[in-house]
């Protein structure tokens, strides 16, 4: 089993490595270079030469790729095109922020999606699991933006929460989850939706299997049979879909964060991108690539711990 | 300040909207069950209200979107009043922030939005559907080579990887496309590779093989026909999330450009009205929501067909 966790991890590794030079490398495929691209036709050719120099573009690619990925496994990102300050300096709080809200919505996001799941596959075809269906249906094909500002329209107008989640660094605990509430909320309205269906999708899927039968016969109580025989088995799908989903708040935060106003990681990008910073987009693209890759890492790992073939093969 | 509208009625309007929507489905399947010629409507009768209701929604946008000059009462891009009208006889849903009329902006932002989303998955799904089927069927390095490729672009989420793409392409809306179309076009390949394959190893693709049918028509004629109804699925299923994608973008200011009409950066234009209790930018988030809500229930539909499933 040690054999096949190190397999995956190195596997993840390579994926970092590739994912690194693919982010990298994105600027390689324009035509001509990104300094006239980016300086426009009007620029003389003078500063045309002093933004490549100072991008390190009169140097070889392969250079160039490893001085960064030295640099950034350092910490040290490199520097903003557009305000000339360290990379790092301009990510550090904003990375926490996003976290802070990724991890307030996981929070509330996976208990609640299991509990709706397995009561939808307990009580299936009921009249609950219709609604629940169209209303998870529904919510899964709303644009983020439409959940975020029905939600300020209730939730914010009448003084309830704030509909800007700014948050000072002095900030305690309460007042921010209070602040952050809204953000949060939606997040949470977007991903439980996919994580319940598949909690009962895999639950129902079990049930049609003889083991289940055997159990249902013998006289075990419904309730008991779906949390004792099939959750068990159904934990490595869950486990997955939750993995997946929580990735998914990682891209779900960038549009928001600008909603809400909150000052994350994904409105800092959102901003290089208009400004065509592409250091800081290239940072933080690899920074959200990282923390995708390593949640479907965890997921793998788990999935397969979670079961005990797996773990005691010979 | 207090709010015009409670959540009280707010969940009132949504059960009539349930209501009203139930019925116009059941009347649109009745009416289309007597018009229709025998072979459609068989299939139409098995259809659940979610799908009829889904029928009707995809129907009318097409035809918003086909007929906007004709439906909306001022020009795109004119200005016809005053900034943030309130609604009145003149300017229906009053005007946005330029004072340009938001029903007429709505109307032609059905044209514009919908129809760069589905050239962007026609774009996406040709490009991903033809490659997968390719890698299916020639196998050997080729298939080894595109689905490595298609590993590494997916390992990226793909907002983050279009935001990258796009700051480097620059904004406009040639680049959007191309952009969403390649990294769509992947989740497409996957699918289209995943179907073939198990299409390519069945008895009459080797007997096909064997008579020395060339490469195109070994795809077009035999392959293809037995792999295009979890294709035709997930060609709804890709508008979508290209749908969704490219109003994220336009919300963010970053995919269709003003003055274009289009349903996410009005919503952006128009946010600041929310705040005094005004649902008038909320009306492109939900014109959006409502279309991919109805695409999804016929996805969903015909996704049960195709399996079979009772569950």
């Amino acid at each position: 089993m040690l054999q096949m966790i190190a397999q995956r991890l190195a596997l993840g590794v390579l994926t970092l490595f590739l994912i690194s030079v693919l982010i990298f490398g994105a600027i390689e495929l324009l035509p001509g270079d990104i300094a006239e691209e980016i300086l426009g036709q009007s620029a003389t050719p003078e500063t045309v030469e002093a933004f490549r120099r100072e991008l390190g573009l009169d140097r070889p690619a392969h250079l160039r790729y490893l001085d960064w990925l030295g640099g950034v496994a350092q910490g040290d990102l490199g520097h903003s095109l557009a305000n000339r300050r360290p990379i790092a300096d301009l990510i550090a709080g904003r990375l926490a922020n996003t976290l802070f809200l990724a991890l307030y919505a996981a929070v509330i996001a996976v208990p609640l999606s299991l509990a709706l799941g397995i009561l939808a596959a307990l009580y299936r075809n009921s009249l609950y699991d219709r609604a629940v269906n169209v209303f998870t249906l529904s919510s899964i094909s709303f644009p983020e933006f439409f959940v975020a500002y029905i939600l300020i329209f209730f939730l914010a107008q009448s003084g309830l929460f704030p509909s800007i989640a700014r948050v000072t660094p002095g900030a305690d605990l309460a007042d921010k989850l209070h602040r952050t509430f809204l953000p949060a909320l939606t997040l949470t309205l977007v991903v439980t939706a996919h994580m319940m269906r598949m909690t009962r999708a895999a639950i129902i899927n079990l049930l049609a299997s003889p083991y289940i039968e055997m159990a249902r016969l013998k006289g075990v109580g419904p309730a008991r049979i779906v949390l004792r025989h099939a959750l068990p088995n159904a934990l490595a799908p869950i486990i997955n879909v939750i993995a997946l989903n929580l990735a998914y708040l990682i891209t779900g935060v960038v549009v928001v964060e600008v909603v809400f106003v909150y000052p994350g990681l994904g409105q800092l990008m959102v901003d290089s991108v208009s400004k065509r910073d592409v250091t800081v987009v290239q940072a933080a693209a690899l920074i959200f690539a990282c923390a995708y890759v390593l949640l479907n890492l965890v997921a793998d790992v788990l999935s397969t711990l979670s079961n005990p073939r797996l773990v005691h093969r010979r | 300040m207090e709010s015009p509208i409670t959540v009280w009625q707010a969940i009132a309007a949504l059960l009539a909207f349930a209501a009203g929507a139930a019925v116009v489905a059941w009347s649109f399947r009745a009416g289309a069950l007597a018009l229709a010629p025998h072979a459609v409507a068989r299939v139409l009768r098995t259809a659940p209200l979610t799908a009829s209701f889904g029928l009707v929604v995809i129907l009318a946008y097409v035809v918003v979107a086909l007929l906007a000059p004709v439906l909306a009462p001022f020009g795109e891009r004119e200005v016809v009043g005053g900034e943030y009208l309130p609604w009145d006889e003149v300017h229906l849903l009053g005007t946005d922030n330029l004072g340009r009329d938001m029903l007429s902006r709505l109307i032609y932002g059905a044209r514009n939005t919908v129809g760069i989303a589905f050239a962007t998955t026609t774009v996406a799904f040709v490009v991903g559907s033809v490659l997968g089927l390719l890698a299916a069927t020639v196998g050997g390095w080729l298939d080894q080579v595109l689905s490595r490729a298609v590993d590494v672009l997916m390992a990226i989420p793909a907002l983050i990887f279009a935001l990258l793409l796009l700051t480097i392409l620059g904004t406009s809306i040639p680049n959007m496309i191309l952009v969403i179309a390649l990294i769509d076009s992947t989740r497409v390949f996957r699918l289209a590779r995943a179907v073939a394959m198990n299409v390519v190893v069945m008895d009459y693709i080797e007997a096909a093989r064997l008579r020395g049918e060339g490469l195109g028509r070994l795809i077009l004629r035999e392959i293809l026909p037995n792999a295009s109804a979890p294709l035709v699925a997930e060609f709804g299923l890709r508008f979508c999330f290209v749908f969704l994608a490219i109003s994220a973008l336009s919300f963010l200011g970053l995919g269709i450009q003003p003055p274009t009409a289009d349903w996410g950066s009005m919503v952006r234009d128009n946010a600041t009205l929310i705040t005094f209790g005004d649902i008038t930018p909320l009306l492109p988030a939900g014109a959006i929501a409502l279309l991919t809500v109805a695409v999804n229930f016929v996805v969903d539909w015909m996704l049960h067909r195709a399996s079979g499933l009772k569950e």
